[in-house]
């Protein structure tokens, strides 16, 4: 754990012990939404949620609800409290100054509040009830729906029916690489029949990528009706969350609501008085980035060392001891509620061309509003960077946009105006990914950039076969010379074909997607390589070049 | 129902071969060499040297020659001028990634990755070292291991797992850092699980492991008579 986490653990954990937040006796005419998840807990948003507790006492205000919710989005102005029923959003609450709050719950004003494009320009499907639920309360979960869907499909649907709906909706996997979530179901459904597993892949572990932690410290119950929907379908009756150690809030919410659920019977045996059995576990990841590709995951799991193997066999045929295993991500099974209750039409109503639905990213770096977005899929970058975003900060000129972190790419300028689909980023030398969408301005240099991502792989590589193990290094060698200014031409061409050669080569996604910000970076800012091996400059004044 | 026997081609030569054998057997059936270093006949396959890549036509990447079954019809490339460049790199890589002095190694000339540089014509280094520090475990009475020799192919780790059972050997840690272990990281003499077979010692395609006594060049393996007999063959 960093310094840091370690610091972020304390209100977590005060978080944990304090009471929720205050419930009047009678009808509710205002409440203050508190947001209690990683981010604004840092800020200790715990302290500002009893300093609003507090002040409503002092004013006598008995029609007020203060309640401690999940992630409200705009990560850079926290702590944030809401008040719902207008749409007014305090920023950077101070727990000694919340008199602003109180006045605004003390109004009778009821006039909405024009919202910030930041939030009027989303859709929200997988996030509709973070920010609106309390992430520790089934009760609060199950008044927004929780479980309705399940119950629904254990009541009327057969799994057939499930996966059909599913299929219909264009869902694609969102974990990175875009598989066609109803296909992997069926897949899993047809395969041998016999004990099957669902797994929940919430190693989200790209740097800049947030989305996933955000969804499970805000709404977990969301993610656990999805894989009792998803298990029910493919014929499973135990599921995994495999959750990476560095997440202690997500995974201290998890484990609650799952012994809530479990209580309440929407997990365990005979579900919603069916015959359906779903038993649900955390595992931790021990902090292994590569333990998010499928194979290592499930070598974790079964407590081995988490190193992939080759496929096929795919997990959907022979996965978690060797049986049929339906492997999802978080946002993937957090889209399946929404998908059952409303069907599979209405959701591939969304989106463009192959890529349906919506998208949840994490805004990130030099962008005026970092935190969480959910947008349709064919936004374009520049809506999301400039309008939802709010731009660079300070005004600075906007230099690149990171997607799909150290398997993706940096694109430019000139690709702001490209839909934001699978395919379409593709295209452009990135991928969609998890969803960590950083952005980079002037003060960025792209060598430095792509140095920085390939010292990542680097680190984080398993060390099983020889290209990733070997390459990732020689290649970080490479990009550490041309910013010290000691690369000559020759070097550029050697950089170009071990980059392909460890692409070509190498046994898992990994390695094979390592040298993705070297490719994008050539492509479109070649000039700054050349700056550095030519005239030994570094573009934006970032690399050592000269000393 | 599977067809028994499947037509293929291999560099452009029809060959014939029994459904689930792999591309790899079937080149040595018929006389051509793949280069391999981490597979083993009689070990199971990991696909960690990637030496062994070939093209297949419609696959969207190489495939692994050792661990890939064959199909009807298949069209096997195993030579050209970007698997032989990429087969080069590797080797190169191995010879970077620790510290390999052929003049003063016990395996000098009976060594697999020595034999490799011949085979592929790997006659100069274009990458640099990276000279790591790693260390030498003599504490085992007759067998030694020196890290700076090894390329982490995991023979030793499935020969002592698979055939001896006795699972002294692991992998710990990872990326560069990746080193095999014995017990758990405990010193190799120090071992309780090791039943002192010296199947690993055999099984190293390099100087890493090796029988202590031995000078230069004299580390030539025995003839594995362990293998045959319990080699088992999908």
């Amino acid at each position: 754990m960093t310094p840091e986490a370690a610091v972020d653990a304390a209100p977590e954990r005060r978080a944990r012990r304090r009471p929720a937040g205050l419930t009047p006796d009678g009808p509710v005419r205002r409440s203050a939404h508190v947001c209690m998840a990683a981010s604004c807990l840092a800020l200790s948003s715990d302290r500002v949620l009893e300093g609003i507790v507090d002040a409503v006492g002092a004013a006598g205000l008995g029609d007020v609800a203060v309640k401690r919710v999940g992630c409200l989005g705009l990560c850079a102005a926290g702590p944030l409290v809401e008040i719902p029923e207008t749409g007014r959003l305090f920023e950077a609450v101070k727990p000694d100054g919340v008199g602003a709050v109180v006045d605004g719950l003390a109004s009778a004003d009821d006039t909405p509040v024009e919202r910030a494009p930041f939030f009027s320009r989303q859709l929200r499907v997988v996030t509709e009830n973070v920010g609106r639920v309390d992430p520790e309360s089934l009760d609060d979960a199950l008044a927004h729906g929780a479980y309705a869907a399940l119950e629904q499909v254990l009541a009327t649907m057969a799994p057939g029916q499930v996966i059909d709906e599913i299929t219909r909706s264009g869902l694609r996997g969102r974990g990175g690489a875009g598989y066609p979530t109803g296909l992997k179901w069926q897949t899993v459904a047809k395969a041998a029949p016999g004990q099957k597993y669902v797994i929940c892949n919430a190693d989200e572990g790209d740097p800049g990528a947030f989305m996933d932690r955000s969804v499970l410290e805000s709404d977990p119950h969301r993610v656990l009706e999805g894989m009792a929907i998803a298990a029910y379908a493919v014929g499973a009756d135990r599921g995994y969350i495999y959750c990476r150690a560095e997440y202690p809030l997500a995974l201290a919410r998890l484990k609650a609501a799952i012994r809530a659920a479990e209580r309440a019977g929407w997990l365990g045996h005979d579900i919603a008085e069916s015959r359906f059995d779903f038993h649900v576990e955390v595992r931790v990841g021990a902090g292994a980035f590569v333990c998010g590709e499928e194979t290592a995951l499930i070598a974790s799991l079964q407590g081995g060392r988490g190193t992939p193997v080759l496929r096929p066999p795919y997990p959907a045929v022979a996965g978690l001891w060797g049986r049929p295993t339906l492997i999802n991500n978080v946002e993937t099974l957090a889209s399946v509620a929404p998908i059952v209750r409303r069907g599979g039409d209405w959701y591939a109503g969304i989106g463009v061309g192959r890529s349906r639905g919506t998208k949840v990213f994490a805004l990130a770096g030099r962008v005026v509003n970092t935190g969480i977005v959910e947008v349709p899929m064919g936004m374009t970058l520049r809506e999301i960077v400039y309008d939802l975003g709010g731009g660079i900060v300070g005004g600075r000129p906007f230099k690149a946009v990171q997607t799909g972190g150290p398997s993706g790419g940096c694109l430019p300028e000139s690709d702001l105006d490209m839909p934001v689909d699978y395919e379409s980023l593709a295209e452009a030398g990135s991928i969609m990914g998890s969803g960590g969408m950083i952005v980079m301005d002037d003060t960025s240099c792209m060598v430095d950039v792509a140095r920085y991502f390939m010292d990542f792989c680097r680190d984080e590589s398993c060390g099983k076969c020889v290209p990733c193990r070997v390459g990732t290094t020689q290649l970080w060698m490479l990009l550490t010379a041309i910013t010290e200014g000691r690369a000559t031409p020759a070097d550029l061409r050697q950089l170009e074909e071990l980059s392909g050669m460890v692409a070509a080569t190498s046994l898992c996604g990994l390695g094979q997607t390592a040298p993705n910000p070297v490719f994008s970076t050539l492509r479109y800012f070649r000039d700054e390589y050349l700056a550095h091996i030519e005239d030994r400059t570094c573009p934006a004044g970032v690399c050592p070049v000269a000393s | 129902m599977t067809e028994p026997v499947h037509t293929l081609t291999i560099d452009g030569t029809p060959v014939a071969a029994s459904a689930g054998q792999t591309i790899l057997h079937v080149a040595a059936e018929n006389g051509v060499r793949i280069p391999t270093l981490c597979h083993l006949d009689g070990l199971s396959d990991v696909g960690a040297c990637r030496l062994c890549l070939v093209d297949v036509e419609g696959a969207r990447r190489p495939v692994l020659a050792c661990m890939t079954r064959v199909e009807e019809g298949m069209r096997v490339t195993a030579h050209n001028d970007e698997l032989a460049a990429y087969r080069r790199n590797l080797v190169q890589m191995l010879f970077l990634e620790r510290n390999h002095v052929c003049a003063v190694c016990v395996a000098n000339r009976h060594c697999e990755l020595q034999d490799l540089a011949t085979e592929l014509d790997v006659t100069h280094f274009d990458l640099p070292d990276v000279h790591p520090a790693v260390g030498v475990d003599a504490t085992h009475r007759l067998f030694a291991i020196d890290h700076n020799r090894c390329v982490l192919c995991t023979r030793c780790v499935r020969v002592c797992d698979e055939i001896e059972g006795a699972h002294t050997w692991d992998v710990s840690g990872r990326g560069l850092a990746a080193r095999v272990v014995t017990d758990m990281g405990a010193p190799w003499g120090e071992s309780t699980t090791c039943t002192s077979c010296g199947k690993c010692v055999q099984v190293c395609p390099t100087g890493a492991l090796f029988e202590k006594g031995r000078a230069v060049a004299e580390g030539a393996k025995e003839r594995r008579p362990f293998l045959p007999y319990l080699k088992v063959r999908p």
